[in-house]
């Protein structure tokens, strides 16, 4: 049987981390292909339901990132996406999601090499806790 | 309902995609997906015959949704909206796929890249089905502009902007403009005197009939956005009346209290009454309210400055009453400049710096050899003497990963300058603790080579301590500088009476702070960032702000002149088209569902949410130009009564959705 490649999806702010990931590229800092960006605005943006709906479509690992506090282009899209995660932690948590599954970075424009490295340590994560519950549940149902 | 045709231009971008990416079969996946109408990929995609393939495929197939997988949409988003619009339809039904930066660049499997650019082009794909055309407003651009800091970069900026009659708006924080520049002695490689070249700049930016003067002024408070900037400036209390002070220094003459005065770096005294420098525009006195005795009594003792001020321009009224005043005015466009600060020696304890009286850093050296300083322009010890020989060590700060990893560009410039002056102005031996030699700009190659046949010694190598801990008859009573030499291979000690340590520029101490007023974003290393390093140097990721000067990064005088030239440039180009453009992608409120919670009013950090009573109900409504588009609102309206324009719930999870499928 081939290895699990666990399959993550990343919100990314449009200013910060979307733009480290572009840095990453640019300075071709490689990482596992298994993560999709998708760009959101501001890390603010983030709605739980999209995060449920990555897990909900097989996700094993969902990561939302966005700008440091005080680099916000929205002065403090940060502290409003903290919260929603806070929640959103104890609903994934009801739902008997590992608290790993879900990890909240803060990764500047400048910090491709972070984000690359935030990206190896999620798959290498996810690997060891195996695939997600719900993604074995949709595949037994098929 | 329109039908949805959905064309797919999948870029090669030569081999940076192609030679990953197997993007025919990406352009051939896509072909099978719903709604495609055509699935094409070509080699530059960005050139004109590329952008022409979108423009054709509109009008012949009658597309009315696009996709282009590409680079990243920070690159080439605007190319590909406006070949969209170019070909007829609203630029916003147009969807970016990042294939490049996310995928082929940071990807080495060339199946798995390939499999990925597929997910990426079918969640493109789901999105721009959703799309809706926006309407992007023009509003009306104010021309004033706010600059920031009254050093070389600020001045400079101001005055090309005002020459074009355009209004400025200069705050500096310090009592008079001038910054680090009017600070410095010669400059190199010329050695024109820095104070020469730079007061007639001061004089014209005090004088200029376009220019609004703030000294001794701080910004507090940036709201708005490109175009319309609400600004708040605290003019802080000099305690004299302006009207009135015709800068005649008697004050400062007749004052007894006295401290370190940071012009001349501590190296001379000041008053609690004082005009900061010789040239100080405006030339006005300022009282310092932590050192005058007459504020601290307040009003029983001292009072000298009263009594001989002539002008009235001091009275009991100024000194005790006169408060900071907050100033408000509206800008289109904001200059940031506010300059850098010098590294801190004394956080290396092995050079001593604090310990010892004659290790000193840059700016001591030039206030020493300027001749209006506090030595005349002799340079002396501590005690008087003059050195027999002084010590030079570059990179105190910079280049070294305990303290800050970059090159600060300036140092080894001027250390060859305090070299030649050294030489010059006193009969001591010189010696340079250098790394390497970096001599990049015009005539600086050959100024080194000039100082190296004056007689300077260079010897190679980072300078591990600075010590009076003497092992010979030749060390007692000096400075030894012990460093590696790496050329000779061994350990050296020299004995000096002088160190000067060339110390890096570092980003300012606030300006975490001033990132923040003006939503600026920082590197690693603390300067603000630039839009992008190589094509939008002077930018920044806020529309309408730009940044000149050392805040961005250390730099010598003329790349500092050159980029505040560049920003006013920015400036004067925005004045002159009139208008900007105002975010489509805004936040709307589906009236019919709102119950006027005001939980979106709550959260906005830009007052863009207003709940009011219509028709007797209580709604929310956005006020479009205040509206930044983060979506913050939309996440905390509980009834799902507010979306994001481009970015709604249903194109964002049709999005997720579409990249876990598998493909």
């Amino acid at each position: 049987m081939a290895e699990f490649e666990p399959q993550i999806v990343a919100f990314c702010c449009n200013w910060c981390t979307y733009a480290a990931a572009d840095l990453a590229g640019t300075s071709r800092v490689h990482y596992p292909p298994n993560v999709r960006i998708v760009r959101v605005m501001c890390s603010s943006m983030v709605n739980p339901l999209y995060v449920l709906k990555a897990f909900e479509g097989g996700a094993d690992g969902v990561l939302v990132a966005g700008c440091h506090h005080s680099d916000c282009h929205y002065i403090d899209g940060p502290v409003k996406c903290d919260a929603t995660v806070d929640k959103l932690r104890k609903v994934l948590h009801v739902l008997g999601l590992e608290d790993e599954r879900l990890r909240r970075e803060l990764v500047a424009a400048s910090e491709g090499v972070v984000f690359a490295r935030i990206i190896k340590e999620m798959v290498e994560q996810l690997k060891k806790i195996g695939p997600s519950p719900f993604k074995v549940k949709t595949e037994a149902l098929a | 309902m329109e039908e949805i045709r959905i064309g797919v231009y999948i870029c090669h971008c030569g081999f940076n995609i192609a030679g990953v990416v197997n993007v025919e079969e990406v352009a051939k996946y896509a072909a099978t997906l719903p709604s495609v109408v055509i699935s094409r990929e070509y080699r530059y995609m960005c050139s004109d015959p590329g952008q022409d393939l979108i423009k054709n495929d509109i009008k012949k197939l009658g597309l009315n949704r696009v996709v282009v997988a590409s680079c990243s949409p920070r690159m080439h988003e605007p190319t590909f909206r406006k070949a969209v619009a170019d070909g007829g339809l609203n630029p916003y039904l147009y969807e970016h796929a990042n294939i490049r930066e996310h995928c082929s660049w940071v990807h080495d499997d060339k199946e798995l890249a390939t499999k990925k650019a597929k997910d990426l082009v079918r969640a493109a794909v789901k999105r721009v089905y959703r799309h809706e055309p926006l309407v992007v407003k023009e509003a009306p651009l104010n021309p004033n502009v706010l600059v920031v800091g009254g050093g070389i970069a600020g001045m400079q900026a101001a005055l090309d902007i005002a020459n074009g009659q355009n209004k400025v708006y200069l705050v500096e924080r310090d009592p008079s403009i001038g910054g680090h520049m009017i600070q410095l002695d010669r400059t190199f490689p010329t050695l024109d005197c820095s104070e020469c070249i730079l007061t007639p700049k001061m004089s014209d930016v005090g004088h200029h009939p376009f220019i609004e003067l703030f000294t001794y002024s701080e910004v507090e408070e940036v709201s708005g956005s490109i175009g319309n900037f609400k600004i708040k400036v605290r003019k802080k209390a000099r305690h004299i009346d302006e009207s009135k002070c015709i800068g005649c220094n008697v004050c400062e003459e007749k004052c007894p209290w006295k401290t370190d005065s940071e012009f001349e770096m501590g190296l001379a005294k000041r008053k609690a009454v004082y005009i900061p420098f010789a040239q100080a525009i405006p030339h006005l006195a300022v009282v310092d309210p932590n050192l005058c005795a007459y504020i601290k009594s307040d009003g029983k003792k001292c009072g000298a400055c009263i009594k001989v001020c002539e002008a009235q321009a001091i009275t009991p009224e100024t000194l005790l009453k006169q408060t900071d005043q907050i100033v408000e005015f509206d800008v289109g466009t904001i200059i940031v400049a506010t300059g850098y600060d010098q590294f801190d020696p004394s956080v290396i304890p092995q050079y001593g710096y604090g310990k010892y009286d004659n290790v000193l850093t840059g700016l001591h050296f030039e206030r020493m050899t300027c001749a209006a300083g506090p030595t005349g322009g002799k340079i002396l010890l501590k005690d008087g003497r003059e050195p027999e020989r002084i010590a030079l060590v570059h990179c105190v700060g910079s280049r070294d990963q305990n303290y800050h990893e970059y090159c600060s560009r300036v140092c080894c410039m001027y250390a060859l300058k305090y070299a030649h002056l050294a030489k010059e102005l006193s009969k001591a031996d010189v010696y340079q603790f250098y790394i390497d030699m970096r001599c990049f700009g015009e005539g600086y190659e050959e100024f080194y080579k000039r100082c190296s046949e004056e007689g300077v010694n260079f010897i190679r190598g980072k300078v591990a301590k600075i010590t009076d801990e003497a092992l010979s008859d030749e060390e007692k009573g000096k400075l030894v500088v012990i460093s590696e030499d790496t050329l000779l291979g061994k350990l050296v000690r020299v004995p000096v009476d002088m160190v000067i340590l060339c110390s890096a520029l570092e980003a300012r101490s606030d300006a975490e702070n001033v990132a923040r007023i003006f939503n600026l974003n920082r590197r690693a290393d603390g300067f603000f960032l630039e839009r992008h390093v190589k094509l939008d140097p002077v930018a920044t990721p806020t529309d309408g702000i730009f940044i000149a000067g050392c805040c961005e990064g250390p730099r010598d005088i003329p790349d500092t002149v050159a980029q505040a030239e560049a920003t006013a440039a920015k400036a004067l180009s925005l004045i002159s088209k009139g208008t900007i453009t105002t975010e489509a992608a805004v936040s709307t409120v589906d009236e019919s569902i709102c119950h006027g919670c005001g939980r979106c009013e709550e959260i906005c950090a830009f007052h863009a949410p207003k709940v009011a009573s219509k028709n007797g109900t209580l709604v929310s409504s956005i006020n479009e130009t205040l509206c930044k588009g983060c979506g913050a609102c939309a996440v905390v309206c509980p009834t799902g009564a507010i979306s994001i324009k481009h970015f709604t719930q249903d194109e964002i999870l049709a999005e997720v959705a579409a990249l876990t499928e598998v493909s």
